[in-house]
């Protein structure tokens, strides 16, 4: 149970800059999850956090420690590696008791650990096997007990849910966050799934080449991106951005794009003001587009014209993939919709639920 | 077609059996079978002799220093090589100049023994303390220490059988060393760093992860050191030739042979070098096959 603090962070192999100026506090207790694309960082950051690659400037802290020279072994953190990497020369039960057994802790106490771990995570009847004789499934799970029973002051997880099938992955995702509630402990999990970060983060951190883009929790992450990066990665399908111009006077101002014409609610246009006249890039998640014969009331002001491309059904939702002009985009309809592949359709936009842009900076403008 | 399909493995399997056959098969039970006699020199006949030449063999004082040297040689060359090309494997994975290194440690493969035991005479050669020391041993340590006494390091019997294995550690650590650091770079480096993490040391790292993952590789190179040293002649033949008591059984069966012309004698000594390899050969043989069956 610790905090951590990373202080102006740099880390750069060669001339590449892996992690650039990081700033994170992460609270004690908190599931922190890193975020991104592949390349972008996250996991050097952790391993930075674990001492397998030194810093190149900056610090990092483990509750109010220096650790920036500490060699792993002595960080108490445990890590949960992406191949699990259990010892291939050990049974399940040794693989768990390694790293107590060097900390010289008495024989009961590991017995008493390494059982209540594997009673939690449902692997009592594997410790005898030897890692090749167990299923995906199985060795991620030895891979999580071997670092519960290390009761360690932080919890490091290097994408541990990618080399599980899909039904396995998710899953394991609710055991993660239900263990997390149980231990207590302060986790940080790297991962480029943005589903993953959502479901189980109490925060997010994104990151893109090597830069923090963003620091929140799921719901305002989602709801305030604040940039088009952020907007683009979280979310699935992702949101829809279009060029468009503000245009109009007053409490009439409208977004215009190269097809289509929509008004801004007159609670946003307010604070637009500064921009009329102004490009920037209007964007608009897949779920505030409506199927406009199913939408209850209908304001002409939000309608936009387009045609179906493709329409993918999810069971409780279908996804209409769609142009207007030369831009494509995505929808995300009641299955009751009677849209089909290459017939025209009126959706309604949600204008409520609208971001916006700037075209340059790409940082949200409100 | 009948004919073909009956005669046709044997003219695939004919050559490969005819070789083994005359020139492994045939030898070695001829070899056994002029072991128990005496083979004069000429035209007179064999004498059955029974255990006679095995007799000898295990009572003679030179094949009884033979006897121990082998022994020397295989504890101490064997440990040598395989845990200096272990130990080099581990360290130069760390280095940037890790390949030149290991070209050059692997060099000593490339000359031959007797080249190398050329090289190493010279390496080892001895003057009267006084006069100039050619040799490159004594000379530097010579210039190292005022004091020191010129020590002839082929003929002093506390030192030349270790002499002679050091040359021996330097023509074949190279050839572990490069088997060992294949194999090392095979252990995904996400293990080490989860012993790390889980709070192992950089020695206990090797101790527990490193050598335990590189066993079966370790357990190769070792019996194909051991197969290696039991037969080894030429670095003693070149240097010694045997002599101030540095025998091997190789050198010995090479004396009756080829100087004391004593066939039967030679080959008692050839059969107990064979019964010495054959236990090694299988052990290899079985790992190998235990290896073919888990791929």
């Amino acid at each position: 149970m610790a905090s951590v603090t990373y202080d102006h962070v740099t880390k750069q192999f060669g001339n590449v800059t892996a992690v650039n100026d990081l700033n994170l506090e992460i609270k004690d207790k908190e599931f922190l999850v890193l975020v991104g694309p592949s390349g972008c960082g996250k996991s050097t950051a952790l391993r930075l956090l674990a001492g397998l690659e030194e810093i190149t400037s900056g610090n990092i802290y483990i509750g109010e420690h220096l650790v920036n020279d500490v060699p792993p072994k002595d960080r108490d953190i445990a890590m949960v590696f992406q191949s699990y990497a259990l010892y291939p020369h050990m049974n399940v039960y040794d693989n768990m008791a390694f790293g107590l057994r060097l900390r010289k802790t008495a024989k009961p106490e590991i017995d008493r650990r390494v059982k209540e771990a594997a009673e939690i995570l449902g692997i009592s009847p594997l410790l005898d096997r030897k890692p090749r004789q167990l299923s995906g499934g199985q060795r991620q799970r030895v891979a999580l007990g071997r670092a519960i029973v290390r009761e360690p002051k932080v919890f490091l997880m290097d994408e541990p849910l990618s080399n599980l099938d899909a039904k396995l992955r998710v899953q394991t995702r609710a055991e993660l966050s239900k263990l997390h509630q149980r231990l207590e402990t302060t986790f940080i999990y790297v991962t480029h799934d943005q589903t993953e970060a959502m479901t189980m983060g109490t925060r997010i951190a994104v990151l893109k080449d090597g830069l923090l883009q963003q620091l929140d929790t799921p719901q305002n992450l989602y709801d305030h991106p604040l940039n088009i990066f952020v907007a683009g990665f979280i979310g699935s399908p992702a949101m829809n951005f279009f060029p468009a111009r503000l245009l109009g006077e007053d409490s009439q101002v409208y977004l215009q794009a190269d097809s289509f014409r929509l008004k801004v609610p007159a609670e946003r246009a307010g604070k637009l003001v500064n921009y009329r006249g102004q490009e920037m890039i209007f964007g608009i998640r897949p779920e505030d587009i409506h199927d406009r014969a199913l939408a209850s009331s209908v304001s002409q002001d939000a309608v936009v014209k387009a045609q179906v491309e493709v329409t993918e059904l999810m069971g409780s939702e279908v996804f209409l993939y769609l142009s207007t002009g030369k831009q494509n985009f995505t929808a995300r309809v009641e299955p009751r919709t009677s849209a089909r592949p290459g017939k025209p359709v009126e959706l309604v936009f949600n204008m409520e639920r609208m971001h916006l842009f700037d075209p340059n900076t790409e940082e949200r403008i409100d | 077609m009948k004919l073909g399909s009956r005669w046709l493995p044997w003219l695939f399997i004919g050559p490969a059996l005819f070789l083994v056959g005359g020139y492994l098969v045939y030898p070695t039970l001829n070899t056994i079978y002029l072991s128990f006699f005496e083979v004069p020199f000429g035209p007179r006949p064999e004498v059955f002799v029974w255990l006679e030449n095995y007799e000898y063999a295990f009572t003679n004082n030179q094949m009884l220093i033979a006897f121990r040297n082998n022994l020397l040689w295989l504890v101490l060359f064997t440990l040598l090589t395989v845990s200096l090309g272990l130990i080099l494997a581990v360290l130069l994975d760390r280095v940037r100049y890790e390949a030149l290194a290991k070209s050059i440690i692997f060099l000593p493969m490339a000359i031959s023994f007797v080249g190398a035991g050329v090289i190493w005479k010279f390496v080892y050669a001895f003057r009267p303390a006084g006069q100039p020391q050619i040799g490159l041993l004594n000379a530097l340590l010579g210039l190292s220490s005022p004091q020191f006494q010129p020590e002839a390091w082929l003929i002093d019997k506390g030192t030349n059988n270790f002499a002679l294995i050091a040359v021996g550690v330097w023509i074949w650590t190279g050839f572990c060393l490069v088997i060992l650091s294949a194999a090392y770079k095979g252990i995904p480096r996400e293990l080490l760093e989860a012993a790390r993490v889980d709070g192992a040391n950089e020695w206990q790292v090797f101790r527990k992860i490193i050598i335990p993952a590189m066993s079966s590789t370790i357990a190769v190179v070792a019996t194909t050191m051991v197969i290696n040293v039991l037969k080894i002649f030429d670095i003693v033949y070149v240097m010694t030739s045997g002599d101030f008591d540095t025998e091997v059984i190789a050198n010995r069966m090479y004396k009756e042979m080829f100087l004391l012309r004593d066939f039967g004698q030679a080959s008692a000594i050839a059969v107990i070098l064979l019964l010495a390899i054959v236990p090694v050969m299988l052990v290899n043989i079985r790992r190998f096959q235990e290896q073919e069956a888990t791929r």
